[in-house]
């Protein structure tokens, strides 16, 4: 069963990382990625850019409208995501506790619709 | 050629006997259905079917010498009968049709007959896995669990009816949905898992001992039905906070009488009647209590079930051991620490060294703030102001309290305490 992990951290504290804390935590997350991918529950992941450059999309009677920002605002913004397969929901969290930003933010895990 | 006739009096008899397996072994038949078709729902109706096809058949063909087995096995083949029917237009047909193919090769009789036990505590720790709101946990509880209708459910949480069946449907959703697994956690998980158990347990409990809204002070159905589950899950599963949580439930419960007088009026502690304490509730909590305590790793459960056994030792009020509860209210505190344990270790303070020693304490645990909006530390406070002879400030605390509580029995004693500060 797939699950779409969600990657929720505070974005202005990341922003305010050394260039060495920044290095630890890609260090961290390459070597999570590489488990992952051993254990066979890897499909797929990126980290996204910040906020600052997100665009919200909405078409309402044909006409679009764009507007600066994400959809919500929330102390915690979507950071990057995890596409991964896992056998059952504990399977899932097991995994997903394991995310770096676990320790400082949160991971919204999410079952993928079969269609 | 036709079955014979069956007899009314024959028919009353195994119809008795049909009520008689409902009763006592329809949570167990439910409880392995899910497990064989992975699906509350499926299971649900099966489970019915089975019942009704005892109905029908026991009458002739007799009552079967494993009446558990019989109906799991009728279950199983009613289900599959259901799931061919609708295959057809479904648009989850394969993964329907792999689930038909592995249960048509299961063996019913060796999948049912030593599985039982652990059927049943998977079900427990599936209907209170953490990703379920703590509200879904109970209600899932007391409905696959417990058996009682979503009916009693709303009637016993004084929510709709159709609020409640929602919040079934929407956990059972989320069991099929995302996957939470029908399984007893692994050896590192269950200490953690277990609590999420106990803590389902304890809210129903809580709930029919002090219900928060209403007219009546306990609902005896939920507490009755939190031991029973506590029980259950002690039978399956004798860790010490499990006995300890089942031992203070039922020294609580031991209670229930002396609490209220006949006009369902409340009680408190000191001024019950212990001549109406439920001695044998008293004798099983206390010999769990010991049990608990004995453990290596003695929990908040156990502590909170030793200190009801301190107040079941006292003959009088006036002849309760405070210095042992203040004891163990600092070893709670130690391990879990909490305003509102703070609150009750300062009442007993206040018994063991005088009111205005306890008095201190409330006033230095209100002015932190947790408990501002806690009608229990008002009403605590002016007690303990009205013992220390402060009238007006008592009524004033009073006046605090009564406007934070929403339950009408809480609510008439302290308007009485209230008029008797005013003669």
């Amino acid at each position: 069963m797939k699950y779409l992990c969600l990657i929720y951290d505070n974005e202005a504290q990341q922003s305010k990382m050394t260039k060495e804390e920044g290095g630890k935590m890609m260090g961290e997350y390459r070597s999570f990625t590489e488990d992952i991918t051993k254990s066979g529950h890897y499909l797929g992941g990126n980290p996204l850019q910040p906020t600052s450059t997100a665009t919200t999309v909405r078409s309402r009677g044909g006409k679009v409208s764009t507007t600066d920002g994400p959809y919500a605002e929330t102390k915690e913004q979507l950071g990057g995501y995890y596409m991964i397969e896992a056998k059952d929901l504990n399977d899932a969290v097991q995994i997903a506790a394991r995310i770096p930003a676990a320790r400082t933010g949160a991971i919204e895990v999410r079952p993928i619709m079969a269609m | 050629m036709t079955a014979d006739p069956v007899s009314p009096d024959d028919a009353a008899r195994v119809r008795e006997i049909v009520d008689r397996t409902y009763r006592d072994d329809s949570r167990r038949v439910l409880a392995t259905l899910i497990r064989l078709f992975g699906d509350f729902d499926i299971a649900e109706e099966a489970l019915h079917d089975a019942f009704v096809a005892a109905i029908e058949r026991w009458p002739v063909e007799g009552v079967p010498a494993n009446p558990r087995t019989w109906l799991v096995s009728a279950g199983r083949f009613k289900a599959i009968d259901q799931i061919r029917r609708r295959v057809a237009f479904d648009d989850r047909r394969p993964e329907l049709e792999r689930q038909l193919t592995e249960l048509s090769q299961e063996n019913p009789v060796t999948a049912e007959a030593d599985d039982i036990g652990d059927d049943r505590l998977r079900l427990v720790f599936t209907c209170c896995h953490p990703a379920l709101s703590a509200d879904a946990q109970v209600a899932l509880t007391l409905h696959t669990i417990g058996g009682l209708t979503t009916e009693e459910i709303a009637h016993a949480f004084l929510v709709p009816a159709p609020t409640l069946a929602q919040r079934i449907v929407r956990a059972k959703g989320k069991i099929r949905d995302a996957r939470i697994p029908y399984e007893i956690p692994a050896a590192a998980e269950l200490p953690d898992r277990l609590d999420a158990v106990l803590a389902t347990l304890y809210l129903i409990f809580n709930e029919g001992y002090s219900a928060t809204f209403g007219d009546t002070v306990t609902r005896a159905d939920l507490c009755g039905e939190a031991i029973r589950l506590g029980r259950l899950v002690v039978e399956l599963l004798p860790e010490p906070e499990a006995i300890g949580l089942l031992a203070m439930m039922l020294l609580h419960d031991s209670r229930r009488a002396a609490r209220t007088d006949g006009g369902g009026e409340l009680i408190v502690l000191e001024e019950q009647d212990r001549a109406r304490w439920n001695r044998e509730q008293i004798r099983e909590g206390r010999e769990l209590t010991e049990r608990a305590l004995r453990a290596r790793r003695v929990g908040p459960y156990a502590i909170q079930a030793a200190i009801a056994a301190v107040h079941a030792d006292a003959a009088r009020s006036d002849a309760t051991d405070w210095a042992q509860i203040v004891a163990f209210y600092d070893l709670l505190l130690n391990m879990n620490p909490s305003p509102v344990v703070e609150l009750n270790r300062a009442a007993a303070i206040a018994m063991k060294d005088g009111p205005a020693r306890g008095l201190d304490l409330i006033n230095a645990l209100l002015a932190r703030g947790e408990l501002a909006n806690y009608h229990l530390a008002h009403s605590a406070r002016a007690d303990l102001l009205r013992r220390l002879g402060r009238t007006d400030d008592s009524l004033a605390a009073y006046a605090t309290a009564l406007k934070l509580t929403t339950q009408e029995p809480e609510r008439r004693f302290m308007e009485r305490r209230m008029a008797s500060l005013k003669r």
